[in-house]
């Protein structure tokens, strides 16, 4: 896609900004980049979804909308091999440590898509007593996609958003995305889980 | 055929002049450690891009595309990835043989290519049991397999590598008496003179039935060695998550998926060496012309090009049947491979004692 | 109706009765157990079926209502129990006669709270241990504070309570373990890439060979039954999408005809005919995604991406007339959203003419394969008894031998006048419901080719009034889902929205009988059977 195509240019330029503020070293930048280049393309899935929107997941890898082109049709069961889980579907009340879990087995660098109404914000389910209001209360998330369920389409949007969140990213020294994860997880402790 | 041993002999010279004999050797062990390293990786990435390309290509789909030429640099990404994805170290395991089980794999695949004939001339080394000891080496990888589904400490894992420990055990059988079928027809274990034997015409031609049926058994038996479906019940996906490498993660799963891959390559490899000539072109006796122009292509190509058409067999396998079940498997092998094996054995012996092979 | 009326009332001379679409019998909770054993077993009315419980809340008492049918006699018939305090309520337990009230009652159990004595499994059903509250009663109180959203694994326990009642009357609590203190559990779920969703079996183990699965919901409960009650009637509706999301047509139709039928109001002819060649459409969509996830289970991952490509061509027929791939929200109150699209004619004619060819295929990848027949052929039996007692309806109840097909035992709609068949097998297995499902796909295209070119003109939806209240009173209404029986029972105090919404799914009497066909077999069976059942977790959980 090229980059005039792209509706949120501001968004990842100040991201970008607020990244190379303390400037960096040649050979570092460039292994970074190097680093980044391999983690942005190749991003595979964890095998979750709890509802409707998993069965457009499913459809996404399918012939028509083959996410196999861009390299993330590699679905890892265990999440300990994953990269990124896609909350496809309503989290609900007992579903949450689950989730949480899941998110504290993958391992760095690990990434959210929250992936649907449910997922974001609660979506027709925001009367119930029983779902979480967005995923965001309880793991922290890197790419919003609303709709419901989502098109393919914009899933596909969604994860190539999430691979140039990764590609801005950096491994060594600077500012980390990682230290904001730490900020979330510091902010909601988990019983019986150490740092 | 240009001889490989020619280049060979001529660096092993060329380094005796400026250093004693042990230094040199030395020098050339490092050598082929790296150049192995290299081949190594190179095909585990060629093999991991080939697979989803095929895959992609049954499922009517595109499969990777977008990473350099048509997405011939996935794989490389995905290497990238792995190589620096954090390795997690698990409370209540066995932490030396959680750490150890991928380095057995590994190197279980790496011992196998020391024997294999890559070119007229180009093998590691030479000796004269070396289909025996391809077997020996190749059984190391299910006590990785094993030790990783035990010392992970999981449920899944271990259900994985019991799994896993029953179908090895079971299907070198068969890959024993198969490769025993044509080393009884070749006459010899020398790797170099099994492919030397088939200077004429492949064994799979001269062999004809118990050789066919060797062959068949061998692929059977083959897939199932190598954990691929519809034999992959140690890593069934909708069983047992990810089966005994669940708890896995970052480079040490690397070593497990690469040295799945790999452990494809060696099995196409060896079926070529002992079915289909090894490096030699396809020669036919008496085609003198035909002949000659296959002598024009080069034996590494033969022997690779080989081995991929054979593992493209396999990967087709695995994309078109279901799994089956443990005690299925195992029943195909104890009930049905096992006696053909041991009659085809026996049909092999007479062919050669009466003389009735071209 | 009258016989079974007279029949009733001269053994227990203490029932009521209502009249009305289907009779009510009303009995007091003592005399339950007795009447519910003379219904069962009593060779002239022999009610074999329990379609549903529904629990209520009516603001002063708490209850049941039974739904049960003769498989037999085709005979509908429900029951009214009242509790008899509201503060411990508690009631007897039919899961001796049907075993599928076992799982009906914990559900009860769980929104209600009513206690039902001799049920040997006492658990809640969807919400954890320590939830405060029972969420469908009245005066719930839904303060978030009270469950706040937490990321502390769930407490367990490794018992369940019972209760039974003393010959003196006296009711005792007990605590049962629910596996032995030697078995080798393994957890298969809530993540699990076999369990089509987020289900979760906890299985005890010997070897491979499965003794004892103890099944797990609520990953996904919503609470729709609830929200329901706070929202108008055209509102309810669209949840139906998002329970069973392969089946959204014939889901809403239910709901639709459900408040059709309460408000009196008549559809037009098209707009029935619309409805139906959506629901066979979707019945299509979702067994072609049944065949290929099932034998993705089974390890033939190919298969997935085949079937695919027919769903995703209903899946534009739909796009073009209803505007969403999956939650199409597309029947209302009084007909259809929308008119059918210009192309729509066409576009179905095309699926008709590859369905037939792909059908073929998918018989030749798979279903003649022999790895496939032995991992199919004689797994997971279940005999038609244990379908009827396990309320296990649809495909899967029908490959047992039960005839079991809303639109052939009940039309509805416009399916009395089509001509096809009530595809049905004998063997009970896994391979039969996968075939059941195979020619049910060719038994939708024989509806679809019948209707297809004889849309009626008319106007595709009747006008109903903008604020819809309903009358006072009870409905319960079954289609035939993509799954299995699909029940709502509805009932109005007379204002906006509905005073109770009861959803039946088919979906958690076919998760729940998993335990009963499973034992003996290898765990690699139990992935096939799972398949095979075709449950949809939102379904069962709501």
């Amino acid at each position: 896609m090229p980059y005039e195509a792209w509706k949120d240019n501001e968004y990842i330029e100040s991201l970008v900004k607020e990244l190379q503020d303390n400037g960096t070293n040649v050979v570092v930048g460039t292994l970074d980049k190097l680093i980044n280049w391999g983690r942005s393309n190749s991003i595979w899935p964890l095998t979750f979804a709890t509802s409707c929107c998993g069965i457009e997941f499913v459809s996404l890898g399918a012939a028509r909308y083959d996410m196999a082109r861009f390299g993330w049709e590699v679905a890892r069961s265990s999440p300990r091999q994953a990269d990124f889980i896609m909350v496809a579907g309503t989290i609900v009340h007992r579903m949450a440590p689950v989730l949480r879990r899941l998110y504290d087995q993958l391992a760095e660098p690990k990434y959210v898509i929250a992936c649907g109404a449910c997922a974001v914000s609660g979506g027709p389910f925001k009367k119930s007593y029983h779902v979480v209001m967005g995923v965001d209360q309880i793991i922290p998330v890197d790419v919003y996609l609303p709709g419901c369920p989502p098109r393919p389409e914009a899933m596909i949007y969604s994860i190539m958003q999430l691979s140039r969140k990764i590609k801005v990213e950096k491994f060594f020294g600077g500012v980390n995305r990682q230290e904001k994860q730490q900020e979330f997880l510091k902010a909601h402790p988990m019983e019986g889980v150490e740092d | 055929m240009f001889d490989f041993s020619i280049l060979t002999e001529w660096i092993h010279s060329q380094l005796l002049q400026f250093m004693p004999e042990w230094l040199a050797v030395t020098t050339e062990c490092v050598l082929i450690g790296v150049v192995l390293l290299l081949t190594y990786s190179v095909l585990a990435l060629f093999y991991i891009w080939f697979e989803r390309k095929v895959c992609a290509a049954f499922q009517c789909r595109l499969g990777p595309n977008r990473v350099g030429p048509f997405g011939l640099l996935q794989s490389v990404a995905d290497m990238f990835k792995i190589l620096i994805k954090e390795l997690i170290s698990l409370n209540h395991t066995d932490k030396f043989l959680f750490a150890l089980a991928p380095y057995l794999v590994i190197l279980a695949s790496m011992l196998a290519f020391a024997v294999l004939p890559w070119g007229n001339g180009l093998q590691i080394i030479n000796f004269n049991i070396g289909i025996f000891f391809l077997i020996a080496v190749s059984s190391i990888g299910v006590l990785g397999i094993l030790l990783a589904g035990w010392s992970s400490n999981n449920k899944f894992t271990l259900i994985g590598a019991m799994r896993s420990g029953a179908q090895m055990v079971s299907y070198e059988l068969s890959i024993g008496l198969s490769v025993l079928t044509m080393v009884a027809f070749a006459g010899t274990m020398n790797v170099v003179e099994i492919v030397e034997a088939q200077n004429n015409l492949w064994f799979i031609f001269s062999g004809h039935i118990p050789a066919i049926i060797a062959f068949i058994i061998y692929l059977i038996a083959g897939t199932a060695e190598t954990n691929r479906g519809p034999f992959d019940l140690p890593e069934a996906e909708s069983e047992l998550t990810a089966g005994y490498h669940t708890e896995y993660s970052g480079i040490h799963f690397g070593f497990f998926y690469l040295a799945e891959y790999l452990n494809l390559f060696i099995v196409s490899g060896v079926a070529t060496l002992l079915f289909f000539g090894g490096w030699m072109p396809l020669h036919f006796p008496g085609w003198d012309g035909f002949n000659a122009i296959m002598d024009y292509i080069p034996s590494v190509v033969w022997f690779i090009g080989k081995a991929i058409a054979l593992s493209f067999i396999i990967i087709w396998f695995k994309w078109t049947f279901p799994r089956l079940r443990i005690d299925q498997m195992l029943a195909l092998e104890w009930k049905y491979l096992l006696p053909i094996n041991l009659f085809n054995l026996v049909l092999m012996v007479l062919i050669i004692v009466y003389g009735i092979h071209f | 109706m009258a016989n079974i009326q007279e029949s009733i009332a001269k053994l227990f001379p203490e029932a009521t009765f209502e009249e009305g679409d289907i009779l009510m019998v009303n009995i007091p909770d003592a005399k339950w157990h007795a009447l519910a054993k003379e219904l069962k077993e009593n060779a002239d009315l022999s009610f074999d079926f329990l379609v549903t419980i529904v629990g209520m809340d009516w603001t002063d008492n708490l209850g049941c209502v039974y739904y049960l049918t003769s498989t037999k006699n085709n005979a509908h018939l429900s029951v009214k129990v009242t509790a008899e305090s509201r503060e411990n309520p508690m009631m007897h337990s039919v899961s001796d006669l049907w075993k599928i009230a076992g799982i009906f009652e914990r559900e009860v159990y769980d929104f209600f709270g009513i206690v039902f004595i001799g049920n040997p499994d006492m658990r809640r059903l969807f919400l954890s241990i320590d939830w405060s509250g029972h969420p469908l009663r009245k005066d719930y109180d839904e303060n978030p504070e009270l469950n706040p959203v937490t990321t502390d694994s769930e407490r367990q326990s490794d018992f369940t309570d019972t209760y039974v009642e003393t010959p003196d009357g006296k009711v005792e609590k007990k605590q049962v373990r629910v596996f032995d203190e030697n078995d080798f559990v393994v957890n298969i779920g809530p993540q699990h890439p076999a369990t089509h969703g987020v289900l979760r079996f906890r299985t005890a183990v010997d070897g491979e060979t499965i003794k004892k699965i103890d099944v797990y919901m609520g990953y996904i409960h919503r609470g729709i039954e609830k929200i329901c009650e706070k929202l108008t009637y055209p509102q309810t509706l669209h949840f139906m999408d998002r329970l069973d999301y392969f089946s959204a047509h014939p889901y809403h139709h239910c709901l639709c005809m459900t408040i059709e039928q309460a408000a009196g109001i008549e559809i037009s002819r098209r707009a029935q005919v619309i409805r139906v060649l959506m629901d066979e459409l979707s019945r299509i969509a979702s067994h072609c995604l049944f065949i290929g996830t099932f034998c993705m289970d089974l390890g033939a991952t190919t298969m997935l991406f085949y079937t695919l490509r027919v769903r995703e061509q209903i899946l534009d027929i739909m796009e073009k007339t209803c505007g969403a791939r999956m939650t199409f929200n597309y029947e209302c109150i009084g007909g259809v959203m929308q008119d059918l699209h210009p192309d729509f004619v066409k576009d179905v004619k095309a699926l008709l003419e590859v369905l037939p060819k792909n059908i073929k295929e998918y018989n030749k990848i798979f279903t003649g394969n022999v790895i496939a027949k032995n991992r199919m052929e004689g797994v997971g039996t279940l005999s038609r008894e244990d379908a009827i007692n396990w309320s296990v309806t649809g495909p899967s109840g029908r490959a047992s031998g039960w005839a079991c097909d809303v639109r052939k035992t009940n039309p509805y709609s416009i399916y009395g006048e089509l001509d096809f068949e009530q595809v049905v097998r004998t063997e009970g297995d896994a391979m039969a419901r996968f075939k059941v499902r195979m020619s049910e796909m060719e038994q939708s295209a024989k509806i679809i080719e019948q209707l297809i070119d004889n849309i009626p003109d008319g106007e595709y939806c009747v006008k109903v009034p903008k604020v819809l209240k309903l009358p006072v009173g009870r409905w319960f209404r079954t289609v035939e889902g993509c799954r299995g029986t699909f029940g709502i029972y509805l009932e109005s105090d007379g204002a906006t929205s509905p005073y109770r919404l009861k959803i039946a799914p088919p979906c958690l009497p076919a998760a729940s009988v998993v335990d009963l066909i499973a034992r003996g077999s290898k765990i690699a069976d139990l992935i096939t059977i799972g398949g095979s059942l075709d449950y949809i977790i939102p379904d069962m959980d709501r």
